[in-house]
């Protein structure tokens, strides 16, 4: 197996389960979300974030989707860097016929999640993991969300949506990706792939776009 | 139609190369690109100025010998031909054309818009084969094949080892050719046997001589004069990810 992981293939593999782990992560984290939208003051959004952030699978699986995000970050500066050593010649004139312009450009996508993915770590993670903001009850978790979507800091709803852009983007060449690698498609399954990625691309981007919307409109009006 | 070329030239594999520009007048619309560079390398013969090298063989689409990145694209701006079969009457009368060789590490320049292809021919040679003896020939009925996957078979079999794949990949992968040869035996009865040692041994050889991955991005197949489906990658994956793990 040693030969495998050494692979050009199975360093594919590697992006592309770690991959099809965070979509799943995505999914989970965008219902959490969403929950916040669903009462006022926020109760069954405290409930389930505390829930989330006590019980022992969480705390385990906290570090299998860190472990996730590092191996799918460090496989790809890998293979992005073979990649780029496979031409030392770049072409002069260079028209791309009508392939999508993501497929092209994930490592750069990539980048601006990364970069994204910092901020939202300082923003939340950190604040929630390191400091007592929530066991000293100064605020609540819902409060802790809402409390950076507000019209004095406009920015960061602008910087999130434009982060969530991002993600779609690499969604929806991500998802079908991940099946061809795996070795899970032919030319039935490729355009149905291609849909079901698409629309999850729209629903993930579209959905975590609402949130910090949803809570500057409110702050706002 | 009178046109303006401007062509990579380089005089050898260690010397550095650059563009240069000539015109070229009274092009027929009906001659082929190879036979319009003909014309272009009888007037530099006549000029006594080195003509430009350029690979071709057959001129019916069939070799894969011809290459050449034409205006930003392998083969040309035509869909689904290689550039010999590609006609004048494809571009207009005072067009600037830009013609490069195949850009990929693996894909070393010899001359001028002249690649050395031998690391497809390196890859074949590590199992894109099957062993059998040889002897009279075997009953055409003896081992019965579904038409379906004979047909998958045959249309991976269509690659001519042109290497448009290569030349129009972001990454210079190779995993079209490649996946075409595995699917191709691959699919067949008599190409089971050594299915496992083949791809394992063809991707082995295809990394060691620096072709870059797959991003998955079809490029490959948009330019792929013989329409091979990256389907075929995804049959290649499978048999690989099989094959580790059966290990």
């Amino acid at each position: 197996m040693s030969g495998f992981v050494s692979s050009s293939i199975g360093k594919k593999v590697i992006m592309s389960v770690t991959g099809l782990f965070l979509i799943i992560f995505l999914c989970l984290h965008l219902f959490i979300n969403l929950l916040a939208l669903v009462d006022a003051d926020g109760s069954i959004f405290n409930t389930v974030a505390h829930f989330m952030g006590t019980n022992i699978i969480m705390f385990v699986m906290q570090w299998v989707l860190a472990a996730g995000f590092i191996f799918h970050i460090l496989y790809s500066l890998i293979l992005t860097l073979k990649n780029q050593a496979a031409r030392p010649v770049k072409y002069e004139v260079n028209t791309r016929s009508d392939i999508t312009w993501s497929s092209q450009n994930m490592f750069i996508l990539g980048l601006g999640i990364l970069a994204f993915l910092v901020l939202h770590i300082i923003n939340y993670f950190y604040k929630l993991k390191f400091t007592d903001l929530i066991e000293s009850g100064q605020m609540s978790e819902y409060e802790l969300v809402t409390s950076i979507f507000t019209a004095q800091y406009w920015y960061y709803p602008v910087i999130y949506v434009i982060a969530f852009i991002l993600l779609g983007l690499h969604l929806n060449h991500s998802f079908q990706s991940s099946f061809q690698t795996l070795g899970l498609n032919n030319s039935n399954w490729l355009p149905r792939l291609k849909f079901i990625g698409t629309l999850y691309a729209i629903v993930i981007a579209v959905g975590f776009s609402i949130i910090p919307i949803y809570f500057l409109m409110k702050a706002l009006l | 139609m009178n046109l303006t070329l401007k062509i990579w030239r380089q005089a050898s594999a260690k010397a550095s190369g650059k563009f240069e520009t000539y015109k070229i007048t009274d092009i027929s619309t009906e001659s082929s690109f190879l036979e319009m560079l003909d014309v272009l390398n009888d007037k530099l013969i006549k000029e006594n100025v080195d003509p430009v090298a350029y690979d071709h063989d057959c001129r019916e689409g069939i070799c894969g010998m011809c290459s050449l990145y034409i205006n930003g694209r392998p083969h040309g701006p035509d869909e689904d031909i290689t550039t010999c079969q590609l006609h004048m009457r494809k571009f207009k009368d005072g067009d600037t054309i830009t013609i490069e060789p195949w850009r990929a590490g693996p894909f070393p320049v010899i001359k001028d818009l002249a690649v050395d292809r031998n690391a497809f021919d390196k890859i074949l040679q590590e199992g894109g084969f099957i062993s059998v003896n040889t002897g009279s020939a075997p009953d055409a009925n003896a081992i019965l094949i579904p038409t379906q996957k004979a047909e998958l078979s045959m249309d991976a079999a269509a690659c001519i080892g042109c290497g448009a794949c290569v030349a129009a990949c972001k990454n210079s992968s190779a995993m079209l050719f490649v996946s075409a040869k595995v699917a191709n035996l691959g699919l067949l009865p008599q190409g089971r046997a050594e299915a496992a040692t083949r791809v394992k041994a063809m991707i082995a050889k295809m990394d060691e001589l620096g072709f870059g991955s797959c991003t998955n991005t079809g490029a490959c197949e948009a330019e792929c004069p013989k329409n091979i489906s990256i389907s075929n990658i995804a049959f290649m994956n499978r048999e690989f990810l099989c094959a580790n793990i059966k290990e």
